[in-house]
């Protein structure tokens, strides 16, 4: 009996809480894959810049570790919290589909920025992407091959073993490497495991230099897993042996442009994706964006924007590639 | 006045009997419980939004199978032994349950080979601490790596999804109680009693203060630990099963690391890791304490590095207390 008058108690409580919210600012979250991680800082840059010119308050939380059920407490939190638009980095490409169906039952805009969940695009309401990740594998390929004179071993260093995005672009790039011949000549000896962790990947890379003294590239098509396998061919002076790139942060890979180490490497704007995800929700929400495949929109900086299938939304078309002459200009 | 002259002798020998608020105060679940209501407090002070008991029961079954757990590994403990595997049990068994249901069998037996997988988990542990009498904290560490090992095996580094009716153990409300949480109150008052009241459980408590003793006293020591690691298994593989329910779709990695929580719950509750003392009220209190401080910090934004900080702290603070108290109560 108490607790039902309890209970009671606090859904009016609750429910006045929210009418009286109502009027202020909507409230968006972005939740990381885990904290420490510096490619979010640049993504909630974004959001925080977005928030700061649309008029929204803004929050960024991440568990400490990147399980696949480690996000759930966090999604459950802000359901709580009454947020109006929850922007996650899946952990997982299901294990979070309950939860997530929960978030959107109560009304809340469900956006998966920087990686969806692939296979259950029904539980969340769009994503948002820098590119098209399917191209991305390919130009990768590309990428090393152009290094290494299209001849010779090459080795996949990537995040965890589930990592979805991860592994569907080094799909890409085994597709790449069966399909097109121009790559007749390069071979994928080893594909391993830094769990998005600088010490294993670190590890990881000195075994690969150890196994395959022949290696003549490395792509590690994440942010730690570059900044580990620049580190090594660093240390070891071998930059002109082992060529390493990938995906990286320029901010955290200017010193090894700019001494050598790392000839090229590519990414995207981690901050337009941020800046793309407020834009987009607070339309939504407003009613000027239709949530429809097909349908365009105009967001500052970036231009038009289409939704494409699976409500799938890009920040640009084709990765950037940073090199020498044009690091300084990026700050991310 | 001279009867009490004379009395005062005989009674020197015997400890004078404490007050009764006193017996309770040096238990080491009123500690725990204190703690309870300072992180409510705590809580509900950091954000507006936590105290709210839909939420807190909501988030509680998603700690609820890690807890049921534990209830029993309390009784693990408490005989002298450990187990580290029962989390990597309920992937493995979970893994092995979602299999055997993709692969046609009907869901009730899918549910009974998972229940007979765990079993068989806890068997195994049984045979090698027990039979082989080697170390149970060496033993589980091994069965711990081979059952993540097997469950990675089996499902691979994808997910094994369950039918959408299966979906949902978390969402069956009993009096506006999550079913998962109304499993572990009633197991939580059955192990009570059975650890409190019966013959049973005070032959646990006899094992694990001095085993040699408790065989030379005719207690069936063997026979009863095995029991014990038997239903951690079978437990663990409901948890399991509950998880992959709640979930719905079951992966090798389900409940990593979880064992550490489940030991976390038993240490705070005031079980002393060596055996011999705890309770299952203790257990029980600790696991609300770690979910009321954990989504009260998760609910108010707090950074996970601080969150951590808190917890380890907690952990510290609830086995020093439990030694001084101990050691205050010992003579």
């Amino acid at each position: 009996m108490f607790k039902k008058a309890l209970v009671l108690g606090l859904a009016a409580g609750l429910a006045f809480a929210s009418t009286a919210m109502a009027q202020d600012a909507l409230k968006i979250v972005y939740i990381g894959k885990n904290t420490g991680n510096p490619y979010f800082d640049s993504i909630t840059g974004g959001f925080v810049d977005a928030c700061e010119s649309l008029g929204c308050e803004f929050e960024f939380v991440a568990p400490a570790t990147a399980e696949a059920t480690s996000q759930i407490p966090f999604i459950e939190a802000q359901i709580q919290r009454g947020v109006n638009v929850i922007g996650i980095a899946p952990n997982s490409p299901d294990a979070l589909n309950q939860v997530l169906d929960d978030a959107r039952s109560k009304g809340i805009l469900v956006l998966t920025v920087n990686g969806d969940i692939t296979g259950n695009e029904q539980y969340r309401d769009a994503t948002i992407l820098p590119v098209n990740f399917d191209i991305v594998g390919r130009d990768q390929v590309e990428m090393v091959g152009s290094l290494i004179g299209y001849e010779g071993e090459i080795a996949i260093l990537s995040a965890t073993t589930e990592a979805p995005d991860q592994n569907k672009w080094i799909v890409g790039m085994n597709e790449t490497l069966k399909a097109d011949a121009k790559y007749a000549k390069m071979s994928l000896v080893a594909t391993v495991y830094g769990d998005d962790q600088p010490e294993k990947s670190t590890t990881e890379m000195e075994a690969l230099l150890s196994n395959f003294p022949n290696l003549k590239g490395v792509i590690a098509p994440t942010t730690v897993g570059i900044a580990a396998a620049a580190q090594v061919v660093q240390s070891r002076g071998i930059a002109d042996k082992v060529a390493v790139t990938g995906l990286g942060l320029p901010s955290e890979m200017r010193d090894f442009v700019k001494d050598g180490t790392v000839k090229a490497f590519q990414l995207w704007s981690p901050y337009n994706e941020g800046w793309l995800a407020v834009h987009f929700a607070l339309g939504v929400i407003d009613g000027s964006i239709k949530n429809e495949v097909g349908s365009t929109f105009e967001v500052p900086n970036l231009g038009t924007i289409t939704i494409n299938a699976n409500n799938s939304i890009n920040t640009q078309a084709e990765l950037t590639t940073f090199n020498a002459e044009n690091i300084d200009s990026f700050d991310f | 006045m001279s009867t009490i002259k004379t009395a005062a002798p005989a009674q020197a020998d015997i400890s004078p009997v404490r007050p009764r608020w006193q017996t309770l105060l040096i238990r080491p679940e009123t500690m725990t419980f204190m703690l309870l209501v300072v992180g409510v407090f705590a809580g509900s002070l950091l954000s507006p939004f936590f105290l709210d008991l839909s939420y807190i029961l909501r988030s509680f079954t998603l700690y609820s199978e890690l807890a049921i757990v534990a209830l029993v590994l309390t009784m693990v403990i408490i005989a002298g032994e450990i187990d580290l595997s029962p989390a990597a049990n309920m992937a493995l068994s979970a893994c092995i349950f979602a299999w055997a249901q993709a692969s046609g069998v009907p869901i009730p037996l899918a549910i009974v080979i998972g229940l007979l997988s765990g079993l068989a988990m806890g068997a195994l542990n049984a045979f090698l601490v027990i039979g082989l009498q080697l170390p149970s904290i060496i033993v589980t560490i091994g069965t711990l790596t081979l059952f993540r090992g097997l469950a990675q095996v089996l499902a691979g580094d994808k997910s094994i999804r369950v039918p959408e009716w299966f979906i949902g153990v978390d969402k069956i409300m009993l009096a506006g109680v999550p079913l998962p949480v109304v499993l572990f109150i009633v197991l939580a008052i059955g192990l009570g009693i059975v650890l409190g009241g019966t013959i049973f459980g005070r032959n646990i408590y006899q094992i694990g203060t001095n085993e040699v003793a408790a065989r030379h006293a005719g207690i069936r020591s063997a026979r009863i630990k095995s029991t014990l690691f038997l239903l951690v298994g079978l437990v663990a593989s409901v948890a399991g099963i509950m998880t992959a329910s709640r979930l719905g779709s079951v992966r090798y990695d389900i409940a990593l690391g979880g064992e550490l929580q489940m030991v976390l719950m038993a240490m705070l509750g005031g079980t002393y890791i060596f055996g011999g003392r705890g309770t299952i009220l203790g257990t029980f209190l600790a696991a609300w304490l770690l979910v009321i401080v954990s989504t009260g910090m998760i609910v108010a934004n707090v950074l996970p590095a601080v969150q951590l900080v808190v917890l380890g702290g907690l952990l510290i603070v609830a086995i020093i207390a439990t030694n001084l108290i101990y050691s205050r109560t010992q003579r």
